[in-house]
């Protein structure tokens, strides 16, 4: 079932096409990966996809249903989610508060004014579940600001997780963190998304990452698909090793 | 935001606060106690004021516009309906303030930091002129008197004639009038900014994009904050007005809104109590101040500049800093 | 016919005042991203060192001679050097804080300086209005128009074209531009940002003080005339887009304009007009007309 899909989706900074008419389909339950070198239009894209910027033109499906014109907020309540690449928390919460906040999004229960949020045990026990599942649980009463940079991007996923969305974009969830790092997050990453059945797409430039995490790779460059398949057919792509591989960082 | 001690803590020091502050008229000379009512009606401003500053990160400089209209309602409901109910008062002074804010509100809530600053000053700006284009409704650069009010429908009042003590009633009647409203309102507060409505304000304030992106409709969450601080400035003005006996433009001017400002920094903004004692100690020192000086603004001022550059946490927050035992305890 | 020539000029006469504080404002928010709330205060410091400096020497010497007028910088040049203080002392060190701060601190500069002008000047207004008369005035048709109102649209033209020139035109200015525009990539190539910065507050705090100095033979300088130019300087900035001299331009132009049809039809509801104009842009096109979104 194809969970989402866009055609020729367009979006340009004054002659800058960042995005060029863009097709892409993504079908549930697919991990894919996005590649391509700085400016490709990777992050643009998710940017037009999730709701951040406005696009020039083309369309957006989700679920078969034109989503478009849609607002950020709708797109989140249909299931649509994102971390982001430079860490966007709440830094002076507590990493429990971050998850345990956007439950209480998800619930619909932030209009609620006269309730303790702490007494609130369903909601607790879910937050901490989740951060439990990310390994964040010893870190659950840590401000989010002092947290480690590997941990931040952790929580970074934990939270658009918590939105239990059906389809989630991560955009490099593993940059700024050491080589050491990367591997367990990316495993904390996957293990997460594969059992709950959550649609991922992931942005990302290294390049073993890539290849061993994702089954799809989608490769963009100056705006437009430049190919799409496998991680074989893609090393194999000699368009690609051209002009994307050889600006990726070394294995 | 860091909060002073854990909830079991916070109700045991509170109550203790409290049960000093009942006993107060028994120990102190009337005047004292009235004065800490000043403190205490501050306070409530206060409280509401930082819910935006503190709480959402919304720095507003108009906040004179909702205690004006607070007290200017209280006025009209004497002028024109001659009522001198107290409840009457705290209802015509939450509701007109809260009219306000919602107005406003509507206007100022979609733009941050410099632009929400100066729209909100400039707003309040125009009901200070118009307090004196329509002065002959609101009695102009002479104000507004308000005699002392009944409590609690008329139960209690101020004897007249020959044993009449204003003093007396509101050192005694008054201030525990106040005193209950106060701790309503701290209470109340408390448990909003501990809500998960709280914790959407706070994230707001933290980030304002991640808010959106994990639902929270900024804007909306917001203009409710908006609306409360309001309310809660509002309700200060009201229970100001017949305490002062007389309402004038003087607390619709900016230089008011500026010492909401000064007195919440000045206690630690980014605390819960900070707000409360700052403005507690704010009264205390305009009182016996500025009876040293005209220049007044410029003490002000220069507090202010000290403040922002050598103590940005007030007094309350580097307290906290300086106070071993809290650091054991969770920050939220 | 006269009558329309008249309100056109009331109406830049307006504006010219209105460009200069409004422009220095942008200025300011365009180079540093910092809007100063005691940029009223600038224009009224402009204003009193202006009418002081003018009455002492009416004071000492020969009646309002024209050669006074050469005076009127001197305001204009306090205002910025009292800019080229203010910046390395309040402002820098809270670039790396939250705004509130950079507000909060502006806010306390704004009541010192009304304080300051208070201890320096008195409450009573400053006025030189020999100078305003001395200069006579026009016959234009059948009215008569006084030729100082010219004088100061002159200079508000001459300032426009100055800044313009300045800013796109000089070495400076492209320096002032590329910091705006992108401050770490200028620092890289090696620009003094700490100098370009108080060189750009203290331009647009001179801006604001020629404001006040050209309004004094006028109006006089009185208390509380910062605040009001500081909600107008907003009003207009609002309308033009906060950041852009063309948009102060603009917005100058056309606050002046809507000012002078207000107090001819409305003359009740003046402040109120402006007010509603920026409410109105305010909720159309928030960044203004020319502003960055």
């Amino acid at each position: 079932m194809i969970l989402l899909e866009t055609k020729q989706l367009s979006k340009s900074f004054g002659d800058t096409h960042a995005v060029d008419h863009v097709d892409l389909q993504v079908a549930a339950g697919e991990v894919l990966a996005l590649i391509g070198s700085n400016g490709a239009g990777k992050t643009t894209l998710v940017n037009l996809i999730s709701g951040l910027i406005p696009l020039d033109s083309g369309a957006l499906l989700f679920e078969g249903a034109d989503i478009t014109a849609a607002s950020v907020h709708h797109k989140i309540e249909l299931g649509i989610a994102r971390s982001f690449q430079l860490v966007n928390l709440f830094d002076k919460l507590t990493a429990l508060d971050n998850v345990a906040l956007t439950i209480f999004s998800r619930e619909g229960k932030t209009r609620r004014l006269l309730s303790l949020a702490d007494h609130d045990s369903v909601v607790r026990r879910e937050a901490l579940d989740i951060l439990e599942s990310f390994g964040l649980a010893p870190k659950a009463q840590a401000i989010a600001g002092g947290l480690s940079q590997g941990e931040r991007k952790l929580l970074d996923v934990a939270v658009a997780y918590a939105l239990r969305p059906k389809l989630l974009f991560l955009d490099e969830p593993t940059s700024g963190v050491s080589t050491r790092e990367k591997a367990p997050i990316m495993d904390i990453i996957t293990t997460v998304v594969r059992s709950h059945h959550i649609t991922a797409v992931i942005i990302e430039h290294d390049m073993d990452v890539v290849f061993t995490y994702c089954p799809r790779v989608v490769a963009m460059h100056q705006g437009r698909i430049l190919a799409d398949g496998t991680p074989d057919e893609i090393r194999r792509n000699e368009q690609v090793t051209a002009n994307l591989l050889g600006t990726q960082e070394p294995a | 935001m860091s909060d002073i001690v854990a909830p079991r803590r916070v109700v045991a020091w509170s109550a203790a606060v409290l049960i000093a502050l009942a006993l107060l008229p028994f120990i102190v000379p009337a005047y004292q106690t009235v004065l800490l009512s000043y403190g205490l009606i501050f306070a409530i401003a206060a409280l509401g004021f930082n819910l935006l500053l503190g709480y959402t990160g919304l720095l507003s400089f108009g906040h004179s516009a909702y205690f004006g209209v607070g007290a200017y309602a209280v006025a009209f409901v004497v002028k024109y309906a001659r009522i001198d109910s107290m409840e009457v008062f705290l209802l015509a002074g939450i509701a007109g303030s809260a009219l306000v804010a919602a107005l406003f509100g509507v206007l100022c809530v979609r733009y941050t930091r410099i632009f929400f600053g100066i729209l909100t000053m400039a707003l309040s700006q125009v009901l200070w002129s118009l307090a004196f284009k329509f002065f002959w409704v609101t009695g102009g650069s002479d104000g507004l008197r308000v005699p002392t009010p009944t409590l609690l429908g008329g139960l209690v009042r101020m004897p007249t004639g020959a044993s009449e003590d204003k003093l007396g009633f509101l050192s005694h009647h008054y201030y525990y009038y106040v005193l209950a409203l106060f701790a309503l309102a701290v209470a109340l507060m408390w448990v909003i900014v501990h809500s998960p409505f709280g914790k959407a304000l706070q994230a707001i304030r933290d980030n304002e994009t991640r808010a959106e992106f994990v639902g929270v409709q900024v804007w909306h969450y917001r203009w409710v904050a908006f609306l409360i601080s309001g309310i809660y400035t509002g309700l200060a003005g009201a229970l100001w007005v017949p305490l002062n006996g007389l309402t004038t433009p003087d607390i619709l001017h900016w230089t008011f809104s500026g010492k909401i400002v000064f007195f919440t920094v000045l206690g630690g903004f980014q605390t819960f109590f900070g707000p409360i004692v700052g403005a507690v100690i704010f009264n205390y020192l305009e009182t016996y101040a500025v009876g040293n000086t005209v220049y007044w603004q410029m003490v002000l001022g220069v507090v202010l500049v000290v403040l922002v550059l050598a103590l940005p946490a007030g007094i309350v927050g580097t307290a906290l800093r300086l106070w071993p035992r809290s650091r054991k305890v969770a920050v939220s | 016919m006269d009558i329309l020539l008249i309100h056109l000029l009331n109406a830049l006469l307006y504006a010219s005042v209105l460009f200069l504080i409004a422009g220095g404002l942008s200025l300011i928010y365009g180079v540093m991203r910092i809007v100063n709330l005691a940029h009223g205060n600038l224009y009224a410091f402009g204003a009193y060192v202006t009418a002081w400096a003018i009455g002492r020497i009416i004071g000492a010497g020969p009646e309002a001679s024209i050669a006074l007028y050469a005076l009127l910088p001197v305001g204009a040049l306090a205002a910025g050097a009292l800019g080229a203080v203010i910046e390395p002392t309040l402002l820098r060190p809270l670039y790396n804080r939250a705004e509130e701060y950079q507000l909060l601190i502006t806010f306390g500069l704004l009541l010192i300086l009304e304080d300051l002008m208070r201890l320096l000047w008195g409450p009573y207004p400053l006025s030189v209005s020999a100078l305003y008369e001395a200069l006579g005035s026009l016959h234009i048709g059948e009215s008569i128009y006084p030729t100082y109102n010219l004088l100061v649209i002159v200079i508000g033209g001459v300032a426009a074209a100055g800044i313009w020139a300045f800013v796109y035109r000089t070495q400076f200015g492209v320096v002032l531009r590329a910091t705006s525009q992108n401050m770490r990539m200028a620092s890289a190539l090696g620009v003094n940002v700490n100098r370009v910065y108080v060189e750009a507050f203290s331009l647009g705090c001179f801006m604001a003080g020629l404001g006040g100095a050209v309004v004094v033979p006028q109006q006089g300088a009185v208390l509380g005339m910062g605040v009001d130019a500081l909600i107008l300087a907003f009003v207009v900035v609002v309308i033009g887009g906060l950041g852009s001299l063309e948009g102060a331009l603009v917005g100058a132009l056309l606050v002046g304009i809507v000012r002078e049809l207000g107090i001819t039809f409305f003359p009740e509801i003046e402040l109120a007009v402006l007010y509603l104009m920026a409410a109105i842009v305010l909720l159309i096109r928030p960044a203004g007309l020319f502003g960055r979104a």
